[in-house]
């Protein structure tokens, strides 16, 4: 197999195993490039890309960019706050003007859960999902498998524990279902308010105690505490919460074993995790940054090059 | 109907490696200053075998090597019927200003030569690029790119489709054509 089964990147769910293998392999290529004195690749010179955001980014969004300039594509940015959207204008209305300028790609991130896959069925482009929601961030949890395969070789059989809010999380769905098709083993933790209920029919353990899910995990990756999209409170206080899931040095003293750090960022130093974990030689954010622009090049290079192959 | 016949025998091949591998000695001396590159994917073994010769021949056992790989610079992106899927490259020592051989195994439109020439710019500026092939498949040149070095200069047809088999115990090289009815 050497195509992807999908013409978008809608999410982890529809991508076979074979598939995230093919992107990793892909992304080998793309971050030896991206370490070279000439970071930049022809390959899709004649492609038109526009970053549609209908919710703020700062991490992602210069991700893909730098991935579309690294590969020669041109690219249009848009944002929601400075645009016609506020004029109330249609999400088909607005990406169907765009498109009629000669737009080949759509990376878009929108608040509401299944904006791509609608965008994907109502438009004449290729769509890859920057976030929709609550729902998935594909190229996120693809990137985060990567970290973790460029750490251990594989993830067959690895232990993960993902950390935090899980109910409002779109990066622990798309990591859970990534995890689980390349063979890791997930534990989700967090307060029982922040577990939705039925998540072991994806196939994970719930574990409510930090301390045991740490015992059991190589890789712990912390999510940060999504207020924007609380509406309620879920937990009595962000001290409290700090008190019970927040990773610290002295936790992980106490554990006394070597565990991998993640997290998909924003950070917020002293809630979730601590500045000196956060900064410690077992964290491997920054590298999860790096591999972010190898990755999405991975990603559009081989959605674009198969615009043109027939299903 | 296909017909498949050999055009090179293990002999053969192994001479015109030698050939090749004394021709460039002349030019390139000890290769101090030359680096062998074989393009991906079906020139890295006969770039091997010729690098291999050379430090023999040479006596120098620290001849330079490199693979590249041009995927990401051909022109038939987003035009053909299959995805293009890269290679590795491995280029661990700066081409800038050394002469730089470029090794094939069948030199046909060009297209592929012509791409590695562009790939290899983003590694540096080498003083000198030449290209060696071990089949040159004249008359079917889309591009104007010639083989500073060749093996065996062959005519064929565009139908027609050439094989160089160059990993086993027994290299041959292949011809295959349509049989006309």
């Amino acid at each position: 197999m050497s195509t992807l089964s999908t013409k978008h990147l809608l999410g982890i769910e529809q991508l076979t195993r074979a598939d995230i293998e093919l992107i990793f392999e892909t992304a080998d290529n793309f971050k030896t490039i991206i370490n070279r004195p000439i970071k930049k690749v022809p390959s899709l010179r004649d492609v038109t890309i526009a970053n549609i955001f209908f919710e703020n980014s700062t991490r992602t969004r210069v991700s893909f960019e730098l991935a579309e300039k690294r590969l020669s594509a041109d690219t249009v940015n848009f944002s929601s706050s400075s645009s016609s959207v506020s004029k109330g204008e249609t999400l088909i209305d607005t990406v169907n003007n765009i498109l009629s300028m000669k737009v080949d790609m759509v990376v878009m991130r929108h608040p509401a859960p299944g904006a791509a896959m609608f965008l994907a069925e109502h438009v004449d482009a290729q769509v890859v999902n920057a976030g929709d929601g609550t729902h998935e961030h594909p190229t996120q949890a693809l990137l985060d498998a990567y970290s973790m395969r460029e750490k251990f070789g594989s993830l067959e059989g690895k232990n993960v524990i993902i950390v935090g809010d899980i109910l409002h999380s779109r990066v622990a769905l798309s990591n859970i279902l990534c995890l689980r098709k390349l063979g890791a083993k997930v534990k989700v933790c967090g307060p029982p308010t922040l577990i939705p209920k039925y998540i072991e029919e994806l196939g994970v353990e719930v574990e409510y105690d930090l301390d045991k899910a740490l015992q059991w995990c190589d890789v712990a990756n912390m999510l940060r505490i999504q207020l924007e999209r609380q509406d309620i409170k879920y937990f009595p206080s962000l001290r409290e919460y700090q008190m019970q899931y927040g990773l610290t040095t002295n936790r992980l003293e106490r554990i006394g074993k070597e565990i991998t750090i993640m997290h998909p960022g924003p950070i917020n130093r002293g809630v979730e995790i601590s500045s000196e974990v956060a900064d410690s030689t077992n964290s491997i954010i920054l590298e999860q940054v790096e591999n972010g622009v190898a990755v999405r090049m991975a990603v559009l290079y081989l959605l674009a090059g198969q615009a043109n192959v027939d299903e | 109907m296909k017909n498949k016949r050999p055009i090179l025998d293990s002999t053969q091949i192994d001479i015109s490696l030698h050939r090749l591998a004394l021709e460039l000695h002349e030019e390139h001396g000890d290769f101090s200053n030359t680096a062998i590159i074989g393009l991906q994917p079906r020139g890295i073994n006969l770039a091997k075998s010729i690098h291999g010769l050379l430090q023999e021949i040479s006596g120098n056992e620290d001849i330079k090597f490199g693979e590249l790989d041009s995927t990401f610079y051909r022109d038939d992106f987003r035009r053909g019927d299959k995805v293009l899927i890269p290679n590795s490259i491995e280029l661990p020592f700066s081409i800038e200003g050394m002469n730089v051989i470029l090794v094939d195994d069948v030199l046909y439109t060009g297209r592929s030569v012509r791409s590695a020439l562009n790939a290899l710019t983003d590694f540096g500026r080498p003083n000198r690029t030449e290209l060696l092939v071990l089949i040159d498949r004249k008359y079917n040149r889309e591009l104007p790119i010639q083989p500073d070095y060749t093996g065996e200069a062959v005519d064929t047809r565009t139908k027609d489709r050439v094989l160089v088999e160059l990993d086993g115990n027994d290299p041959i090289v292949w011809i295959v054509t349509e049989e006309k009815k």
